[in-house]
C-alpha cells in the first residue's frame, strides 16, 4: 500500500532524535561543564538560608513607639549531618537540660534526617555570643537569626494581638509560609500581616561535610534580600489606653472611644487584660495555657465579642426613631407614675417629677416616657401590623450599625443580635405578639445583643448627628497604598440631622443638670467641657447588673464618643459614668483633675470581692 | 488455538519487551532510592513506595499478558464503544469521583484508587485510528479534520475540567499522529510559527515585537516583488505616513500617543493605501503579506490577554521562571532550581546509588513521581542520565519502525499514537526537570511511581505489541 506521506516518518525520527539531543547537551552542560552544580566534594550540598525581615513597628496616634523589635536566635539542627559530638558540652553552653536536649534531638531526627529543624527556640545574645565562637565543633547545628516583638508600652493586647508560629491551616492557605515561620494571629498583627511582615529573602550557601559554610552559592545569583516590614501607625493614643487599662483594672468590661469625625478608634480596653509581653518568645506557650485557663477569660476580647442588652443608653435611638416617625415631638409630655402601667403590666420608674418632655425624659431616663414613645412608633397605624412596623423599628436600628460587625480591621468581632419580627412570631405566634409583649425593648433591655464597640458607634453617630463612619485601627501604613477608601466612606443613619438636638440637649442636661433636677449623670461632668452622656444599666439574670455609658464631648464639634461597660458595676452613674468621664478629660486635657473621682475608681475592686460602696 | 498463541508469542517484538523490563526495573530501583534513609529497612517494605510499586508492576505483567491473549480484532471493533464507555468516565468521575491534589479525576473503590484520565488516552487513539483507517478519510479534508480534532480533544476538554491541566496538554500529542496521516503542513508550519510568537510575544515588548514584524514583512516583500521601483515605493508610503503620525501626534495630540500605538496607526494607515495601490497596480502579495502580518499583530495581543487575563497567577509563574523572565527560587521555580542543583551535583558519575543528598524527602517536592529524573541524575550522574535518554530514543525509534512496518493503516496510526504519547512524556516531564519547559505535572513513563500510569503506559504500549504481532493477519 502506498501511503504519500511516508517521507514524514523522517521528520518525525528526526524531531525525536533532536530533543534527545538537546537533553544530552543540555545535561552535558548541567552535570560536567557547570561546576558550580557539580559541588568539589561528593558530599557538599546547598542550604537554602530564608532571610527574616523585622516586622514592621507599630506606633500610635501621635508617633510613639508601641511595638517593635529585637533579635532573637534559633538552634537548628540537620541531622543526617551529624557526627559525634559533645553533648554534654553544647548543653553546657546552652544551658539546657542534657535530657530534654536529647529528645528534641529525637523528635528532630524522626521529623526528617535532612530537613533542618529547630532544637532551641530563641537563645538569649549572651548564650548566642558564647555559642558563636564555639559553633564549628558542632557539625550539623547552626544559628538561625529572627526577631521578636518588644513593647514600649506593655498595653493594648487586645488591640495589637499577638504572633506565633503558623499552624498547618496557615501553610496551606498561603505557601508563603514555611513550618516555622511566624504570623500574626490576632489584632492589628493579624489584620494587617501582609504589610506587617514584609518580605522572605532567602540566601543559598554552599556547605562542605562538617557543616562548614564554604560561601555563597553562585556568586549569590539566586538570593534575595529579604524586604522589611512597612511601620503602621495606629489610630489609637496610648497614653489614653494605657490610663484606660489602669482604670479598668479589677474590673470586668470594656472601654471603646471612637474619635467621631473619622472612626478612628481612640481606645479600645477589654478588662481583664494581659500584658503582650507575655505572649512573646520561649514563654508563650505557657502563658497563654495560663490565660486561657483563667477563669476571668483574659483572652476573651469583650470590646467586641462580649453583647450586652443596652440599657437606658437606648433610649436614644427609641427617642430619634419616634421624631423621625413623626409619633413624637421634642414637647410631647407623658406623666410617670411610679412606672408606665398598661392592661395588668407595669415598668416600674424610679420617683421623680412629673410630666416630662422628651430633652427631660432623656435628663431623667423616665421608663414610662419611653414605653409610651415606643408603643407609639409600633402602633402609629402608619404600618398594616406588627410585623411590618417592627422591622422597620429594626431597620433603623441596623443603620446604626447594630447586628453586624462594625469595625473594618478589627478580627474576630461578633454581630451582636438584634432580633427579626419571625423571631417573636417563633415564641408568641404570629398573631400573639404586640408592642406591649416586647415593652423592654422601649428601655432598651430584653432580646437585644450589642457589642461594645457597636455601642460607642452608635455614640459617635449621635455625636455627629445622623452618621458614622466605621471604626478602624490603622491610621497608616508606611508606604501602604492600602485601600482605604472604605476607612473614609460615611454611612447615614435613618434618622435626619435635625432629629439630634432635642436627644443630645437631654443628654447635655443628663450631666450637666441642675442640682436636684434629677440629672442621673452628674458625676460625669467636667468644669470646662459640655459632656453629653446617657447611662444605662443591662439587667443581668445571673448577678448585679451591668454599669453602662455613652457620652460624647465637647457637645459642639465633638472630638471623641465613649462607651463604657462595667459587669456586675450596678447602675449605669455608679462606675461606668466616672470612667467615661475621666477618658474624656485624659484624652481632651491631658491630664485629670479630678482626684477623688479617679481615686474611687482606682481603687475600685469588684473582682476580689473587695467592692467599695 | 494452541498454534495461534504459539504464533503471537512467536511474533512478539521482544526487543520492546526487553526495554520495558529494562525501563520499569530503572524506576523502581530509583524510587527506592528516592525514598531512602539510614532508617528505611528493605527493598519489599509494602509501606514505602517501591514495595507499593512491585505490586504494581506485578499487576501490570499479568495485564501485559491477558493483553496479549485477547484477539487483535477486538480493538478495531470495539473501539467505538469504548470510546464512548471513556467519555462517560470522565464524566462520571466529575460528579462521582474524589479530589486528590486539587483535582477529582479519581475513582475510589475500597483501597483502589484509579484515575480514569490516565487510560483515555489508550481508547483516544483507538478511536483515531479506527477513525482515520475509514474508507475516504483524508485530513486535508477540512470535515475530517475536525471530527479528529474533536476525537482527540472531547476527553482533553473534560480532563480539563478536573482540572488536570497536565493530562490535558497530553493530548496535543496527537498532534504529530496527524501529521503523519497527511495533515497539511502549511496547517503544521502555521503552528509552528505561532508557538514560536507565543514565545516572543511574553519575552519582548509589544513594541520590539510589532517593529520586527513590520521589518520582516518588509524584508519577506523585498525578496518577493521582481519590480523593485514598488519596493520603494512602498517604503516611501511607510515613511511618509510615519512623518505624518508623528507630525499630528506632536502638534495637535500634545504626544498623548505613545510610540506603540504611533507605530500601529502608521501601519494601518499606509497599509490602506498599499491595498489601494495594490489592486491599481496589479501588485501580487501585498494583501496577503499585510493579512499575515495584522494577524500576527492581533495574535500577540490574544497572547497577552490570554496570559494576563485567563492564566492564574501561578501559571503565569511557572512559564516566566522557564523562559527566565522571573526568578523565585524559592517560590513556582524551588522545584525546578532544586530539581537542576540535584542533577547538576551528579557530576560525571554521579554519587553513586543511594547516596543522593538533595534528591531526599522534600527537597524536591514529588521527588517519586514528577520528579524521579533527578534521583537518575544526582546518583548516576551523566552517564546513567544519558543512558537513560539512550533507552527511551531506542525504544521510540523501535515503535516508529514497527508503526511504519505495520500493514493496515489502524494498526500504524495505533502506533503512532503510543509513539506520540511516550515522545510527550519523554520530552515534557525531563525537559521540566532540567528546565527546559515550564513544570507541568506529568509523569516519566515506567520510571515515575504510581500504579495508574503505570497500568496505562502498559496497556497502551501491550495492545501496539498485540496488534504487531499478528501484523501478517490482517490483509
Ligand atoms: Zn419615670
Amino acid at each position: 500500500m502506498k501511503n504519500q506521506f511516508k517521507n514524514r516518518k523522517f521528520a518525525i525520527g528526526g524531531m525525536l532524535i533532536l530533543i534527545a539531543l538537546i537533553f544530552i547537551a543540555r545535561l552535558f552542560y548541567l552535570q560536567i561543564i557547570n561546576t558550580s552544580f557539580r559541588l568539589s566534594a561528593q558530599n557538599n550540598v546547598i542550604r537554602y538560608v530564608p532571610q527574616f525581615p523585622a516586622r514592621g513597628l507599630i506606633f500610635d496616634r501621635n508617633g510613639k513607639l508601641v511595638v517593635h523589635n529585637e533579635a532573637a536566635y534559633d538552634l537548628m539542627v540537620i541531622p543526617s549531618q551529624l557526627s559525634e559530638f559533645d553533648t554534654l558540652g553544647l548543653c553546657n553552653i546552652l544551658a539546657t537540660e542534657k535530657k530534654e536536649f536529647i529528645k528534641s534531638l529525637k523528635a528532630a531526627r524522626a521529623y526528617s534526617p535532612y530537613i533542618p529543624s529547630t532544637i532551641i527556640k530563641q537563645i538569649n545574645p549572651e548564650t548566642y555570643a558564647k555559642l558563636q565562637e564555639r559553633l564549628y565543633r558542632f557539625p550539623g547545628f547552626y544559628v538561625h537569626t529572627r526577631t521578636l516583638r518588644k513593647y514600649s508600652y506593655n498595653i493594648a493586647s487586645h488591640l495589637l494581638g499577638y504572633v506565633g508560629e503558623v499552624n498547618e491551616k496557615d501553610i496551606k492557605r498561603d505557601p508563603y509560609y514555611k513550618l516555622g515561620d511566624y504570623i500574626g494571629k490576632s489584632g492589628i498583627e493579624k489584620s494587617y500581616e501582609t504589610d506587617l511582615r514584609g518580605q522572605k529573602g532567602v540566601k543559598m550557601y554552599l556547605v562542605d561535610v562538617h557543616n562548614r559554610i564554604k560561601g555563597p552559592y553562585q556568586n549569590e545569583r539566586h538570593d534575595s534580600d529579604p524586604i522589611v516590614g512597612s511601620n503602621l501607625t495606629a489610630t489609637f493614643d496610648a497614653d489614653l489606653q494605657e490610663y484606660g487599662e489602669q482604670l479598668m483594672l479589677n474590673k470586668i468590661g470594656s472601654i471603646v472611644a471612637i474619635e467621631p469625625a473619622t472612626g478612628e478608634i481612640l481606645s479600645l480596653v477589654s478588662a481583664p487584660s494581659y500584658k503582650p509581653s507575655l505572649l512573646v518568645g520561649r514563654v508563650r506557650s505557657k502563658n497563654y495555657l495560663m490565660l486561657a485557663r483563667d477563669t476571668l477569660k483574659p483572652l476573651f476580647n469583650r470590646a467586641l465579642m462580649a453583647s450586652y442588652p443596652p440599657g437606658s443608653t437606648f433610649k436614644t435611638i427609641n427617642g430619634l426613631i419616634g421624631l423621625q416617625e413623626r409619633t413624637l415631638f421634642p414637647s410631647t409630655t407623658y406623666s410617670c407614675n411610679m412606672g408606665y402601667h398598661s392592661r395588668g403590666l407595669t415598668v416600674g420608674c424610679h420617683s421623680h417629677r412629673s410630666p416630662l418632655d422628651l430633652p427631660s425624659a432623656v435628663q431623667i431616663s423616665c421608663n414610662a416616657y419611653f414605653c409610651n414613645v415606643f408603643r407609639n412608633i409600633l402602633d402609629s397605624g402608619k404600618y398594616t401590623d406588627i410585623h411590618e412596623s417592627f422591622d422597620s423599628w429594626r431597620n433603623y436600628l441596623l443603620s446604626f450599625g447594630f447586628g453586624q460587625k462594625i469595625s473594618l480591621d478589627l478580627p474576630n468581632e461578633l454581630k451582636g443580635f438584634v432580633p427579626k419580627s419571625s423571631y417573636y412570631d417563633r415564641y408568641y405566634g404570629k398573631k400573639g405578639w404586640s408592642s406591649l409583649t416586647i415593652i423592654s425593648l422601649a428601655i432598651g433591655q430584653g432580646e437585644l445583643g450589642i457589642t461594645p464597640i457597636q455601642l460607642a458607634n452608635m455614640t459617635a453617630a449621635i455625636a455627629n448627628r445622623g452618621h458614622y463612619f466605621s471604626p478602624h485601627i490603622m491610621k497608616e501604613i508606611a508606604g501602604g497604598d492600602d485601600n482605604t477608601e472604605s476607612f473614609t466612606k460615611r454611612h447615614d443613619t435613618a434618622i435626619d440631622s435635625i432629629y439630634f438636638n432635642t436627644i443630645i440637649r437631654g443628654m447635655e442636661l443628663a450631666v450637666n443638670g441642675q442640682a436636684g433636677s434629677g440629672s442621673t449623670a452628674r458625676i460625669a461632668r467636667l468644669d470646662s467641657i459640655i459632656v453629653c452622656g446617657k447611662t444605662g444599666t443591662a439587667q443581668n439574670p445571673h448577678g448585679e447588673d451591668h454599669s453602662i455609658f455613652i457620652a460624647f464631648a465637647p457637645k459642639d464639634n465633638p472630638k471623641i464618643a465613649i462607651a463604657v461597660i462595667v459587669e456586675n458595676g450596678g447602675f449605669g452613674a455608679r462606675y461606668a459614668a466616672p470612667i467615661a468621664s475621666l477618658m474624656i478629660e485624659k484624652y481632651l486635657k491631658g491630664k485629670t483633675k479630678n482626684k477623688w473621682v479617679e481615686d474611687y475608681i482606682l481603687k475600685t475592686d469588684l473582682i476580689h470581692g473587695k467592692q467599695e460602696k | 488455538m494452541v498454534s495461534r498463541r504459539n504464533n503471537v508469542f512467536a511474533n512478539l517484538d521482544w526487543l520492546v519487551i526487553v526495554l520495558y523490563l529494562v525501563l520499569i526495573s530503572m524506576g523502581v530501583i530509583n524510587i527506592f532510592s528516592a525514598e531512602y534513609n539510614e532508617t528505611t529497612k528493605n527493598f519489599f517494605d509494602f509501606s514505602l513506595r517501591s514495595g507499593k510499586q512491585m505490586i504494581w508492576i506485578s499487576a501490570a505483567l499479568i495485564l501485559a499478558l491477558l493483553l496479549l491473549i485477547i484477539d487483535s480484532r477486538f480493538y478495531l471493533y470495539f473501539a467505538t464503544p469504548l470510546y464512548v464507555i471513556m467519555i462517560l468516565a470522565l464524566m462520571a468521575v466529575l460528579i462521582v469521583g474524589v479530589e486528590i491534589n486539587g483535582a477529582k479525576s479519581w475513582f475510589v473503590i475500597g483501597p483502589v484508587r484509579i484515575q480514569p484520565s490516565e487510560f483515555a488516552k489508550v481508547v483516544t487513539g483507538l478511536m483515531l485510528a479506527k477513525y482515520l483507517s475509514g474508507p475516504n478519510i483524508k485530513l486535508q479534508k477540512i470535515k475530517n479534520l475536525i471530527i479528529s480534532g474533536v476525537i482527540i480533544f472531547m476527553p482533553a476538554f473534560i480532563i480539563l475540567l478536573q482540572p488536570d491541566t497536565g493530562s490535558t496538554l497530553v493530548y496535543f500529542a496527537f498532534i504529530i499522529v496527524l501529521y503523519r496521516e497527511g495533515l497539511p503542513g502549511i496547517l503544521v508550519a502555521i503552528g509552528i510559527a505561532l508557538a514560536i510568537l507565543f514565545i516572543f510575544t511574553l519575552l519582548f515588548d509589544k513594541l520590539i515585537i510589532v517593529a520586527s514584524l513590520i521589518f520582516l514583512a518588509f524584508i519577506i516583500y523585498f525578496f518577493l516583488e521582481k519590480r523593485k521601483k514598488y519596493f520603494l515605493i512602498g517604503a516611501g508610503v511607510f515613511i511618509i505616513s510615519g512623518i505624518l503620525i508623528w507630525g499630528v501626534n506632536k502638534v495637535v495630540m500634545d504626544n498623548k500617543i505613545d510610540i506603540y500605538m504611533s507605530l500601529l496607526l502608521t501601519i494601518s494607515f499606509s497599509s490602506i493605501i498599499f491595498i489601494i495601490l495594490s489592486f491599481a497596480k496589479k501588485i501580487k502579495y501585498i494583501v496577503l503579506i499585510l493579512a499575515i502580518m495584522a494577524g500576527a499583530i492581533g495574535f500577540t495581543y490574544s497572547v497577552n490577554y490570554f496570559f494576563y487575563n485567563i492564566l492564574e497567577d501561578h501559571q503565569q509563574k511557572r512559564i516566566n521562571v522557564v523562559l527566565g523572565i522571573e526568578s523565585d527560587p524559592l517560590g513556582s521555580g524551588y522545584n525546578v532550581n532544586q530539581s537542576k542543583i540535584a542533577i547538576g551535583s551528579g557530576g560525571f558519575s554521579g554519587k553513586g546509588y543511594l547516596r543522593g543528598t538533595q534528591t531526599k524527602f522534600n527537597f524536591v517536592p514529588e521527588q517519586s513521581t514528577d520528579f524521579i529524573f533527578c534521583t537518575v541524575g544526582e546518583e548516576w550522574g551523566f552517564i546513567g542520565t544519558t543512558v537513560l535518554i539512550l533507552i527511551f530514543v531506542f525504544l521510540l525509534l523501535r515503535l516508529l519502525v514497527m508503526a511504519e512496518r505495520q500493514r493496515t493503516p489502524f494498526s500504524r496510526i495505533y502506533g503512532y499514537s503510543v509513539f506520540s504519547i511516550f515522545l510527550f512524556h519523554f520530552t515534557i516531564n525531563i525537559g521540566m526537570t532540567i528546565g527546559l519547559v515550564p513544570v507541568i505535572g506529568i509523569p516519566l513513563p515506567f520510571i515515575s511511581y504510581g500504579g495508574s500510569s503505570l497500568w496505562a503506559f502498559t496497556i497502551l504500549l501491550f495492545i501496539f505489541l498485540r496488534l504487531d504481532a499478528s501484523r501478517s493477519e490482517f490483509l
